[in-house]
C-alpha cells in the first residue's frame, strides 16, 4: 500500500493541473495520478517531414484511432459526433487549438434570461479573478476592448491578422457584424520560459516550439516545484469508499499492470466529461450501487459536445495557407439569444486560415473538388493556399438522454469497462447550425470566396466533453455543489468540464480552468470545515 | 517499420491505380504518384492502414476480374469508375495514403514553391495585416448581456 496523501488528484489535464498548482501553497501532501506519459517537445509532429501524416496516426485526436497504450477506447458508434481527447501530462491541452474564449456572463443565467436549462450556482463575476489568474498562468494573447465581453486585459498582444484575418475583417465590416482578435494561449512574445510563436501552424497537434500553452509546460512545472508529486502511467480503476461513505483513495494500475491502492484524505477527479463519469460509474460499491456520487442518477447524463459546422471557400488570391496559427479571430455576433432567429441561445464563429498541403488534397478529394487524372494538378494549384475557412460552434443544451454509460463489452488494456456514448443533436441545435451555415455563406461571399464547402456536424468534432456531473445547489438535480464538492461524498471533488451546467457557445478550456481555480480556492477557504 | 507488406500483385495494382489518381505532368514538372520513390514511401507507410488498403485492393481486383494492372487502359478506366462508385472507407484510406506520400515528396513540394522541410524550427512568417480595420468594431457599444 502506498503512503497516504492529503489530496489525490486523478488526471493532469487542464483542470487537474490548475487545481494542483493552486492547492500547492497549502503545503498539503498532494499527488496526481495520470494514466499517460509526459510528451517531449521533440516528439511533436512538426519536428519531422511526416508532420501532416501523424495527425492520422499517433497524434490523432480520436483515442480509438490513436490507440496508444495510454489511451482507453470509447464506444461512440451511437453518436454523430466522435469523442476526441489526449491522455498524457497536460491532457487534452496537448491536442487543442489554443482558442481561449471565456463563457459570457449570460451563460451562467440561462434559465433566468432565456427560460431554458438551469442557472449555474456560480456566476461570471465570481469567476472573473480566476479567469484573470488563469490567463496569467497559461499566458494568453489577445486584445482588450472587445464589445462582446466584459473588460479584461490579456497579458500578450494578439496573433497577427495575416491575409486571411484581413480578408475576414473586411467582410465582417462590410456586413456590419462583430469580429475581434481571439484570446489564444499562443505566446506572441517570450513568456514565462516559453518561446514566442514562430508560426509552425500545426498547433492542434502539439507545439514543438513550446509557444502553445499546454499544462505540462505551464501549471505543472510550477506545481512540481511547489512540492506536488505527479505520477505517470497510473490508470485509476475506481475510487474507494469506507464505512462512513467517505472516499478513502483509489485503486490504480501502473505501467506494468500491477494493481495498487493509493489512500487519500481528499480525492479530486479531473478526467474530463467522459472520463469522469466513466470512473464514477466504475466505482460501484454496496453503499453506492449506481456508481459513486450518483444519488441524483445524473452521473453520465446531460452530455454536451458543441455541434460544430465547418464552412469554407476559396479566394482568387493566395492567402496564408497553413503558415500561421489556424485560428486568429472570433465573431460573437450571434452569441446572445434572439428568438426571432428561430432558436434559443447562440453560437460563435472561429475564423481561421487555411489547412496543410496534404490535408487540402485529402479534404478536397473527399469533397469531389479535386479530380483524379490529368486535371488533378491544375485543380490542386487553384486550391492550395486559397482556402479561407470558419466554423460555427453552437451551444449544446443539456438533455438527459445524451449520456455516457459503461459499455457492457468494450474494455481498456487493464480490463476496465470503457465509456459508451449515446448522443443526438437537438432540434434547437439543428436550427442553430442552419443559421450559422447561412450567415457563414454570407461572410464568405463578402470575403470573395467561392466554391463553398460545408461539413455539418464536424464528425470528429467532440473536443468539448461537458455536463456529465453537473454542479448545482439541489442534490436531486446535480452531482456536485456550487464549489465542486460531491453532494454524496463530502471529501470527493470534481473540477473538470463534466461539472458544466450548460455549454455556452465557445471553447470551454478557459472556463474549465477558472472553475478549477475557484474550486481550489473554495477548498483553501474552508480547510477547517471542508467535510461539514 | 511496417510489419506487414503487400504482395507483389497487390503492389502492382496499387502502383497502377496511384498513377491514375495522380499522373505525371510535364507541364508542372512533377512525377506521378506511381513514381518509384513515392511508391516506396507508400509501402513503408501502410502501418495501421494496411488492412483497409488491402481490402480496397481486393475490391479493385474483384472488379477487374483479376489483375487490375494487367488490364488495357480503357478497361482500367471503366473499372476505376466502378471502384469509385462503390466508395467506402477502404477506398478513402487508400486514396489518403497516395495523397499523403505524393504531397510530401521533395520534387512535388518544390513544384508548389514549398520548402521540403518540417515546420520546426524555422517556422513561417505571417504578416500583421491591417489593424485599422478594427476601428469600426471598437466604436460599437457593448452587446454582452448583463446577468442578474
Amino acid at each position: 500500500m502506498q503512503e497516504k496523501v492529503d489530496v489525490l488528484i486523478i488526471g493532469s489535464g487542464a483542470s487537474g493541473a490548475a487545481v494542483a498548482w493552486s492547492l500547492a501553497e497549502t503545503k498539503m501532501r498532494i499527488l496526481c495520478l495520470e494514466q499517460g506519459d509526459w510528451v517531449k517537445p521533440t516528439e511533436y509532429p512538426t519536428n519531422g517531414r511526416d508532420w501532416e501524416a501523424r495527425q492520422f496516426t499517433d497524434f490523432n485526436a480520436s483515442p480509438n484511432r490513436r490507440a496508444r497504450p495510454t489511451d482507453y477506447p470509447v464506444n461512440d458508434d451511437n453518436s454523430p459526433i466522435k469523442v476526441l481527447n489526449f491522455n498524457g501530462v497536460g491532457g487534452s491541452t496537448i491536442l487543442y487549438a489554443a482558442h481561449f474564449p471565456r463563457l459570457h456572463p449570460s451563460d451562467f443565467r440561462v434559465r433566468t434570461l432565456d427560460g431554458v436549462a438551469d442557472d449555474w450556482p456560480v456566476d461570471y463575476k465570481t469567476l472573473e479573478p480566476f479567469f484573470a489568474e488563469n490567463d496569467r498562468m497559461m499566458g494568453v494573447s489577445g486584445l482588450a476592448g472587445d464589445p462582446a465581453y466584459p473588460a479584461h486585459q490579456p497579458p500578450m498582444a494578439p496573433l497577427p491578422l495575416g491575409k486571411s484575418g484581413t480578408r475576414f475583417a473586411q467582410a465582417l465590416n462590410k456586413l456590419g457584424w462583430h469580429w475581434w482578435p481571439s484570446d489564444t494561449t499562443l505566446a506572441t512574445t517570450d513568456y514565462d520560459g516559453r518561446a514566442r510563436c514562430i508560426n509552425l501552424a500545426h498547433c492542434m497537434y502539439g507545439c514543438a516550439q513550446g509557444a502553445k500553452a499546454s499544462t505540462d509546460i505551464t501549471y505543472w512545472p510550477a506545481a512540481i516545484r511547489a512540492g506536488v508529486e505527479l505520477r505517470t502511467r497510473c490508470r485509476v480503476r475506481e475510487i474507494t469508499t469506507g464505512e462512513n461513505g467517505m472516499a478513502t483513495g483509489a485503486i490504480y494500475y501502473d505501467a506494468d499492470g500491477a494493481e495498487h491502492f493509493q489512500p487519500a484524505e481528499v480525492v479530486i477527479v479531473a478526467c474530463n466529461g467522459v472520463g469522469t463519469p466513466r470512473l464514477l460509474l466504475n466505482s460501484k460499491s454496496e453503499r453506492f450501487p449506481n456508481g459513486l456520487a450518483n444519488s441524483s442518477g445524473l452521473v453520465g447524463k446531460n452530455l454536451m459536445f458543441h455541434p460544430y459546422a465547418q464552412i469554407y471557400g476559396y479566394a482568387e488570391e493566395p492567402l496564408d495557407g497553413n503558415h500561421g496559427p489556424p485560428l486568429c479571430l472570433w465573431s460573437h455576433e450571434f452569441y446572445e439569444t434572439d428568438k426571432s432567429r428561430g432558436f434559443v441561445r447562440g453560437y460563435s464563429y472561429q475564423l481561421g486560415r487555411g489547412i496543410g498541403t496534404i490535408t487540402e488534397a485529402i479534404s478536397s478529394t473527399a469533397a469531389g473538388r479535386l479530380p483524379w487524372g490529368d486535371d488533378h494538378h491544375a485543380a490542386y494549384r487553384r486550391l492550395m493556399n486559397h482556402r479561407i475557412g470558419m466554423s460555427a460552434i453552437c451551444e449544446d443544451l443539456p438533455e438527459e438522454h445524451n449520456r455516457v454509460t459503461l459499455d457492457p463489452v468494450l474494455k481498456d488494456s487493464n480490463g476496465i469497462p470503457s465509456p459508451k456514448i449515446d448522443y443526438t443533436i437537438s432540434e434547437n441545435s439543428h436550427r442553430m447550425l442552419d443559421h450559422g451555415i447561412a450567415r457563414a455563406r454570407e461572410i464568405l461571399a463578402a470575403a470573395g470566396a467561392t466554391d463553398i464547402g460545408v461539413e455539418r456536424p464536424i464528425l470528429f468534432g467532440g473536443w468539448h466533453l461537458l455536463g456529465t456531473a453537473r454542479m448545482g445547489d439541489d442534490p436531486t438535480r446535480s452531482v456536485v455543489n456550487g464549489w465542486g464538492r460531491s453532494h454524496d461524498v463530502k471529501n470527493l471533488f470534481i473540477v473538470d468540464g463534466s461539472i458544466f451546467v450548460t455549454s455556452g457557445g465557445v471553447n470551454p478550456t478557459s472556463t474549465i480552468q477558472a472553475l478549477a481555480l475557484y474550486i481550489a480556492d473554495s477548498i483553501k477557504q474552508r480547510l477547517a470545515t471542508l467535510f461539514d | 517499420m511496417p510489419t506487414e507488406t503487400l504482395s507483389p500483385a497487390e503492389a502492382r495494382d496499387l502502383k497502377c491505380l496511384a498513377g491514375m489518381i495522380i499522373p505525371a505532368s510535364t507541364a508542372y514538372s512533377v512525377p506521378g504518384a506511381d513514381d518509384d520513390l513515392i511508391m516506396a514511401d507508400m509501402l513503408q507507410s501502410l502501418g495501421r492502414d494496411f488492412a483497409d488498403v488491402r481490402t480496397a485492393l481486393a475490391n479493385l481486383a474483384r472488379l477487374a476480374g483479376g489483375s487490375f494492372a494487367s488490364l488495357d487502359p480503357d478497361r482500367r478506366g471503366a473499372v476505376v469508375g466502378d471502384f469509385r462508385a462503390e466508395g467506402g472507407q477502404p477506398l478513402a484510406i487508400l486514396t489518403r495514403l497516395v495523397l499523403l506520400c505524393y504531397y510530401r515528396d521533395d520534387r512535388v513540394m518544390r513544384s508548389l514553391n514549398l520548402e521540403p522541410r518540417p515546420p520546426f524550427p524555422k517556422g513561417h512568417v505571417v504578416e500583421q495585416g491591417d489593424w485599422s480595420l478594427l476601428d469600426q468594431v471598437r466604436t460599437r457599444p457593448r452587446f454582452w448581456r448583463d446577468a442578474p
